[in-house]
């Protein structure tokens, strides 16, 4: 096991090695001076090296690169050529618009996907499984920016019952809650459609199972066979997906975040990609990825830990 | 034969022939504009109506059907081409350093944000549909490659196999003629799905403007144009947001369809 | 359902009555967030939407109609010569921080503009000052290398404002200006919040506190407009949605100009448009009236020339460009481009250069002119067009006042080389008389529109969506600025 452990830990270090060296190199080739964006036509020429000057874009390439990663080795994570503020401190105030959406969405998600699933699974090719299945085919083909455009025009143009976008903060948790509730639904819907389907093949899995035809044997109708055995091993691959779909959820909602004009991780990339504010791209780019590689390096050693056969592909 | 089946081959015939009608014919010329008739009703001379600009909306939604069709077919494209031989590879070479490279390849490539990643990569090569392909295509690859070494692993074991084995054939070409026709059926359903989700990948894109750029229709981009006009004539925001749907929905119906057709047991990844 | 309406309806009554109390506060929305708070040094306009008059000031300042009126330079007086400035600043004058601002702030302010590593964007604007000196708390004066007849109106500019060696550190973040407004608070990604300085030296404003938000997104600019979020949105997004808010009893709509002349730019180094004919032909080949209805729904005074229809030195030159696609054909002939041709058209991202983009590319078309549109960000746009010049045809809104100087650059962007230009400008930038600016003005248009530089389609108009009872707001904007100083509530 710390063999194994070892070994993981050191690919995750490469991992991270390599995608700091793609996201750097990516980035700095974006065309498109970031002191002359900032200067704009009427700036001459040396306003514009003083302004690269100050921004240390008069460095080298090399130098830029391990400085940055320097920095982020020791928590720094650079300062915003635009905002004028430490990206960590940008980060720190988006995180807590995004983290909150992407929960809210997975918490709806699975308060509808839930109950659907189950009673899908458990009437199998009734009218009200077929039901749901179409509707499931539906909420996984509705692009999701168009579908969060038609409920800004149902709810917050015509009835009024939200706003149309904006945040304003957690100063009030109430209004934040309704501001991040139209951009849940919208992130939630193809979320809980797969989810869902997850459940609902995934319980008629365990269904045809031995343990479940012994229990069946026994005398369990199929629907008490259901509830007591087969949901509990069934939420396995579902909490595999849900896993999936939190990450997808945090980067995801970039278009979102664009439709409802919400302060988030999404839309702070995205803003600062056009004002090439280039080491703020990176640092929450770099961030993003490191989510995802921590949590599968974490999620790889729980299961490691608990099924030894898993750890022969070291 | 199931009713998905029908219905989503109906469906995807249909905005097939759409855009292989729009080669031939469309009702009016997307490339003239027409200011004084603009945002005219579905009915009359318009089927659909006009846009923003004058525009037909169904000529539109047919020559958006090509751009879509084209961008998320060659995305697919790419992501087999290179997903599947890679996976392949893997799965022959199991157990060794190039197996775990591979597979770590994808996992760090799942780890990056797919939108923000497609924006980086328009922002260096400027927006089109290529970079849209581009960037769609390169997700795909791991998703191929790690479906292909899952179905792959487990015919490694099987007896035909040994025995080809045994005769002394190479890797590759045990590959090529005994795994691979028996990974046809999953590959073409999960195509199906990959498909599917290249065309919401390409109306996304567009909707941002990094898709295809003017004149060449796009549905994503009809969606973004309409968006202010949203409350003033809604059939020109509805009716290409139904176009994706219906086309994405049909997709999805049919690998469906084609799965329990092909093969019950086919598992399919979907994110 | 029922209780939900009953409950609906007394939330109503709630908020019309915190409505009534609130008469003097106000939520502002403009399209951009600004990227930080210091007018100083980069070019983002929203920086001035927010500042400009609100919390920052300079020693003079534009009007609502553009003029160059008095600002913390209470009076000056120009030598003969036209090299020495000095200036009267205003009594008892503070910064939000308590400190007094005398004549060594404005002396800092505008040695720290002109200095050698300064990242003013529009460090040209003190190009020409030679020395500042402080002669006492309360004058200052300014010397200048040459006559300058812009001087008082380059100070104008938000560029020019003047700041505090005590806070320029932390100014980016905490602007300490003079203004009748002071900052309060920044929540970075959704508003920013001002509030009225008690201790302002001018006259008091009406309103207590004053939020900007930032909505770019013209769907989320009309809901929140229509759900009432927002009281005023200074440079509204779509104007399609405005005649809904016209019709609305609920809001009044501004149909404002800005200084902004619209063009479609033509690489004059490059062929096909080094040649005058090909230039005249594009213009023929473009109906203005079709672009300003198809891109901007009807908004926008047509031009031809580059200059403010508003300005009273305006020379009406539509004559020159009518639209004539037969003339246009004609033209391309006689270049030897029967044939037509096909050439770039590079746009940046407003939606007048998008729309109006697509709207020029089928209007080309019709006399064989082909278009390969490109959509650029403004970073791309600025490096490919404006500095390495690798364009045939771009859209471009610019939108700084009284600029038909670039025109004497023959290195700007669209490389126009005029001799005879050059002369004409180098004799305004002498001339002090009023009459005879005029005339000088007028030969400048005149030489431009008639060598068809660039096609010139519209100014761009500048509207402002507000609720019916808001009074005092500007209805030009001839500087990015949402000066509130006068803003109420009606009554």
């Amino acid at each position: 096991m710390i063999r194994y452990a070892l070994g993981r830990f050191a690919s995750l270090v490469i991992s991270l090695i390599v995608a700091s060296i793609v996201i750097f190199a990516v980035v700095e080739v974006i065309p498109g001076d970031p002191a002359a964006f900032m200067l704009g036509v009427n700036a001459r020429p040396d306003t514009i090296a003083a302004l690269r000057a100050e921004m240390g874009l008069d460095q080298s390439l090399i130098a830029r690169y391990l400085a940055w990663v320097g920095g982020m080795l020791q928590g720094d994570f650079g300062m915003s050529w635009t905002y004028k503020t430490p990206v960590a401190d940008l980060i720190g105030d988006r995180v807590w618009v995004s983290l909150p959406l992407a929960i809210y969405a997975l918490i709806l998600s699975t308060i509808v996907a839930f109950p659907a699933g189950i009673y899908a699974a458990s009437r199998r090719g009734s009218a009200g499984d077929t039901a749901i299945m179409g509707a499931t085919q539906l909420g996984v083909a509705i692009p999701n920016f168009w579908f969060a455009m038609i409920l800004v025009l149902i709810f917050a143009i015509n009835l009024r019952w939200f706003s149309a976008g904006g945040f304003p903060g957690w100063g009030n948790p109430l209004a934040a809650i309704k501001a991040l509730t139209l951009p849940a639904v919208a992130l939630a819907l193809p979320q809980a459609a797969i989810l869902a389907r997850v459940m609902r093949s995934s319980l008629l899995d365990m269904l045809g199972e031995d343990f479940i035809r012994t229990a069946r044997a026994k005398g369990l109708t199929r629907r008490q066979a259901l509830w007591r055995h087969a949901l509990r091993n069934a939420l396995i691959p579902v909490l595999t997906i849900i896993g999936l779909q939190f990450s997808f959820l945090l980067a995801g909602g970039i278009i979102i975040e664009q439709v409802f004009f919400l302060p988030g991780l999404g839309r702070l990339i995205f803003q600062s990609i056009s004002a090439r504010d280039l080491i703020v791209v990176e640092s929450v780019v770099m961030l993003l990825v490191f989510t995802v590689i921590m949590v599968n390096f974490i999620v790889d050693l729980t299961y490691a830990a608990v099924d030894p056969r898993l750890r022969v592909r070291a | 034969m199931s009713r998905n089946l029908i219905i989503g081959a109906g469906l995807t015939l249909f905005f097939t022939a759409l855009a292989a009608l729009s080669f031939l014919w469309t009702p009016y010329d997307i490339e003239v504009l027409d200011i004084p008739n603009r945002l005219l009703r579905p009915g009359g001379a318009h089927l659909l109506g006009t846009d923003h600009f004058g525009r037909d909306i169904l000529s539109m939604i047919m020559m958006g059907a090509r751009t879509s069709i084209a961008v998320a077919l060659v995305a697919v494209g790419i992501g087999m081409g290179l997903g599947v031989p890679l996976g392949l590879w893997a799965a022959a070479r199991h157990g060794s350093l190039l197996d775990d490279l591979i597979m770590r390849g994808n996992d760090l490539v799942f780890a990056f944000p797919s939108l923000v990643i497609a924006i980086l990569i328009t922002a260096v090569f400027g927006p089109s549909a290529v970079n849209a392909i581009i960037a769609i295509g390169i997700f795909n690859i791991p998703v191929f490659a790690r479906l292909t070494r899952s179905a792959a692993l487990p015919l490694w074991e099987r007896d035909f196999i040994r025995a080809a084995r045994v005769c002394g054939k190479s890797s590759t070409r045990i590959s090529a003629e005994h795994i691979l026709p028996n990974i046809t059926n999953l590959m073409i359903v999960q195509g199906t799905i990959q498909f599917s989700l290249g065309i919401l990948a390409e109306a996304a894109l567009s909707y941002i403007g990094l898709g295809a750029q003017p004149p060449t229709a796009s549905w994503g981009r009809m969606l973004a144009d309409a968006q202010t006009l949203v409350s003033l004539a809604p059939h020109v925001a509805l009716i290409p947001g139904f176009a994706i749907l219906l086309t994405v929905l049909g997709l999805n119906l049919l690998g469906d369809g084609l799965r329990d057709w092909l093969d019950p047991r086919i598992r399919v990844v979907r994110t | 359902m029922h209780h939900f309406k009953r409950l609906a309806a007394s939330t109503a009554i709630v908020l019309c009555a915190a409505g009534a109390l609130a008469q003097d506060s106000i939520t502002v929305a403009i399209q951009l967030e600004p990227p930080n708070l210091d007018p100083t040094s980069g070019a983002a306009q929203a920086v001035d939407s927010v500042l400009y008059a609100n919390v920052f000031e300079g020693l003079t300042r534009f009007d609502a109609d553009g003029a160059v009126v008095r600002g913390l330079a209470q009076s000056w007086d120009i030598s003969d010569d036209g090299l020495v400035y000095t200036f009267n600043l205003a009594a008892g004058v503070t910064f939000h921080d308590g400190t007094t601002m005398d004549a060594e702030d404005v002396k800092f302010s505008l040695d720290r503009a002109r200095a050698e590593d300064s990242t003013n964007a529009q460090k040209v604007l003190f190009e020409d000052i030679a020395d500042v000196t402080a002669v006492d708390p309360l004058t200052v004066q300014v010397t200048l290398a040459q006559p300058n007849g812009m001087f008082l109106f380059n100070l104008a500019w938000g560029d020019a404002v003047i700041v505090a060696p005590e806070s320029i550190e932390t100014i980016a973040t905490n602007p300490i200006g003079t203004g009748p407004f002071a900052f309060t608070n920044w929540a970075q990604g959704d508003r920013i919040d001002l509030t009225r300085n008690e201790t302002y030296w001018g006259a008091a404003p009406a309103l207590e506190t004053a939020t900007f938000r930032f909505i770019s997104d013209p769907t989320a600019a009309f809901a929140a407009m229509m759900a009432e979020d927002v009281d005023v949105f200074v440079g509204y997004p779509a104007p399609e949605n405005l005649p809904q808010f016209e019709a609305d009893p609920r809001f009044q709509v501004l149909d404002g100009s800005t200084e902004g002349e619209t063009i479609l730019a033509m690489n004059n180094q490059v062929a096909p448009f080094d040649n005058i004919l090909v230039r005249q032909a594009v213009t023929h080949a473009i109906d203005r009236q079709a672009v300003i209805d198809g891109a901007m729904f009807g908004y926008g005074t047509p031009i031809g020339t580059h200059f403010a229809p508003h300005n009273p030195d305006y020379v009406d030159l539509l004559a020159n460009s009518q639209f004539d696609p037969d003339l246009s054909r004609s033209l391309l002939e006689e270049a030897g481009m029967a044939d037509g041709f096909t050439v770039t058209l590079k746009l940046p991202p407003p939606s007048y250069a998008r729309r109006g983009g697509e709207i020029i590319a089928s209007q080309l078309r019709a006399v064989g002119i082909e278009t390969e549109i490109t959509n650029l960000e403004w970073a791309q746009w600025l490096e490919e067009v404006f500095t390495n010049k690798d364009f045939g045809l771009t859209i471009i809104s610019h939108t700084e006042p009284m600029d038909i100087n670039i025109y004497a650059n023959p290195d700007y962007y669209f490389q126009y080389d005029n001799p005879d230009f050059r002369a004409v400008l180098d004799e305004l930038n002498a001339t002090t008389d009023p009459d005879g600016r005029s005339a000088l003005l007028a030969q400048a248009q005149t030489i431009i529109s008639e060598d068809y530089v660039n096609a010139y389609l519209f100014q761009l108009a500048v509207a402002t969506v507000a609720r019916a009872e808001i009074t005092g707001l500007w209805v030009n904007q001839p500087t990015a600025a949402v000066d509130l100083t006068g803003v109420s509530w009606g009554n």
